[in-house]
């Protein structure tokens, strides 16, 4: 089949679209999510899908609206369970353990094929409905509205959330609204792509991002830009080499992206700060 | 010092308790407008506490405070701070004049596209211009701390306060930061309040002190405060107070020695002795 015969095809588009929306959100997210430290938030949310899945099935036999509500449970149980940074990660250990174990006992009750619940944890990006793609429309919208109004505070309370605090940031509310975005976020990504490509799309970008530059608006536009390239830029090399799989080549371009960036990184991102300091700044900076 | 009405802070009976462990109680200070005070005390005399009831960010278990003759607000822009140092990341994808930035709008909503051309002038008021493009986490304790008073002062606040400044910066960089901190208050008047462990050698830096120790405290010049026989009557125990060249070492209390920790590499400063509150 040749490239052009399956981009005629509206299942090919819509793979096109959704890694597209499912990019551009987690490629906002995901510098905030690096400066944050809660990659393991994501690996959390995006893996307790499965949970929130199951119930929806058996609830209302609806595995997305399940994963979806499960996903703000989610967030609200981090946020709760895990208000101290340092406490955080074991919080969501505890809780993406028994999930899964929850998620397990569910879909003993269920009577139906469990695909529709497993499909959440590996994604389909070739079965993406219209519906599914109005849900990632939706998800999309709502995070670039948030981004767009909180970014600003939002890293400030990341960065230093004391002097945040002091200046009037409502740290601790940001904190629970990134999670929920965040959550909805991967949950969406999830369905679509599969657990294991939200985290090459989420985390990585950014990961690789920041070696290149400090600036955040930056970090933030190469972050949506290496998410684009990996997702959409592996979906067509899949169609032109159709015996493997989008999965593959969606990881792989997003390793290589990273990988290059730690390579060319440190020179590029200091480069700035050397040419700077051919000044010599005053011995009593110096620590 | 001067009269309630026309103090930059003015505390009355301020007292402040987590449940039944007394902090401080029946604090009364009036701080002059323009006025230098260092904050000194043990390790949980609640001299951070202090700050934070200041920033409007822990309210009084009993008494008044006031600012300007107003109540504390928190993210008022009155007050700038500079909060305890912590190292950034080397990773952290902010620079320096991010950090700043964040003292002109890092609390505003909307679209972070506005450059404000405050932030150019604060950072060259603090000397940082040369390394302001740079990563903020491949930068010097000096620059970092530099960069995090810039911060504070972009909000152009009548109050500075700075939780240990000083801190876990070599003593060139603490005698930079302390010139900068003295300059500042100089060209502009602005009221500030240090949380420290020891007077810095420059003198005349501070006004005056507050001691806080095992809910306590003492105020007046360094001079009045910082004696054997006024430390040892706030501690309710023998404290010696030594004066070499310029420093200023109090020793005693065995039994809190540990419990304090000293910026690197000092080993003249405030060896403070006193008991650690639990």
């Amino acid at each position: 089949m040749s490239i052009t015969f399956l981009l005629a095809q509206p299942f090919a588009q819509h793979a096109l679209a959704a890694a597209a929306l499912v990019a551009v959100t987690c490629g906002l997210i995901a510098p905030l999510v690096v400066t944050r430290g809660m990659s393991f938030a994501v690996h959390g949310t995006a893996e307790l899908a499965f949970t929130g899945a199951a119930a929806g099935l058996l609830i209302a036999d609806n595995p997305v609206a399940g994963a979806l509500a499960g996903s703000l449970v989610v967030a609200v149980l981090i946020s709760t369970l895990g208000a101290r940074p340092r406490e955080r990660d074991s919080a969501i250990g505890a809780i993406l353990a028994f999930g899964m174990g929850i998620g397990v006992l569910l879909l003993g009750y269920y009577q139906g094929f469990a695909t529709a619940a497993t499909n959440i944890l590996f994604g389909n990006i070739f079965g993406v409905s219209g519906s599914q793609l109005l849900i990632l429309v939706v998800i999309n919208l709502l995070v670039v509205a948030v981004m767009a109004t909180w970014y600003r505070p939002l890293l400030f309370a990341s960065v230093d959330p004391e002097a945040a605090e002091a200046r009037g940031v409502p740290v601790a509310r940001l904190g629970l609204l990134f999670l929920v975005v965040l959550a909805l976020t991967v949950t969406g990504a999830a369905q679509v792509v599969g657990t294991l490509l939200v985290l090459s799309l989420a985390i990585t970008p950014a990961a690789a991002a920041q070696r290149l530059s400090a600036s955040p608006l930056v970090v933030t536009a190469l972050s949506v830009a290496f998410a684009l390239t990996a997702a959409d830029g592996g979906l067509l090399a899949s169609f032109a080499a159709s015996n493997i799989k989008a999965s593959v080549f969606i990881t792989s371009i997003s390793f290589a992206i990273y990988l290059a960036a730690r390579l060319a990184g440190p020179s590029l991102r200091d480069r700035r700060q050397r040419h700077r300091q051919t000044r010599p700044i005053p011995p009593a900076d110096r620590t | 010092m001067t009269g309630n009405g026309g103090a930059a802070v003015a505390l009355r009976g301020a007292t402040l308790r987590f449940g039944r462990h007394v902090i401080w109680q029946d604090l009364g200070l009036d701080i002059a407008p323009g006025e230098c005070l260092a904050v000194l005390g043990p390790n949980g005399a609640g001299k951070t506490t202090l700050l934070k009831v200041l920033l409007g960010l822990l309210p009084l278990s009993a008494g008044t405070v006031t600012i300007d003759g107003q109540a504390p607000r928190r993210g008022s822009a009155q007050a700038g701070y500079v909060p305890q140092q912590r190292d950034f990341d080397r990773d952290l994808p902010i620079r320096g004049r991010d950090l700043v930035q964040f003292g002109v709008d890092g609390h505003r909503r909307g679209l972070p596209f506005t450059r404000a051309r405050q932030v150019d002038a604060v950072i060259a008021a603090v000397g940082a211009q040369d390394y302001a493009d740079a990563p903020v986490g491949l930068l010097s304790g000096g620059q970092q701390q530099r960069l995090r008073i810039a911060q504070a002062l972009a909000g152009r606040p009548r109050l500075l306060l700075c939780d240990e400044p000083l801190l876990s910066l070599d003593p060139a960089s603490q005698e930079s930061v302390t010139a900068l901190l003295a300059a500042y208050r100089r060209e502009h008047g602005t009221t500030v309040v240090i949380v420290t462990h020891e007077i810095p050698p420059a003198a005349g830096f501070f006004d005056r002190v507050l001691y806080v120790a095992g809910g306590r405290w003492a105020a007046g010049t360094p001079d009045e405060v910082m004696t054997t026989e006024a430390l040892s009557a706030l501690y309710g125990t023998h404290i010696d107070v030594i004066r070499v060249h310029d420093r200023i070492i109090v020793v005693g209390g065995e039994d809190a020695a540990g419990h304090h920790h000293l910026p690197p590499g000092d080993h003249t400063g405030h060896q403070a002795g006193g008991r650690e509150r639990r």
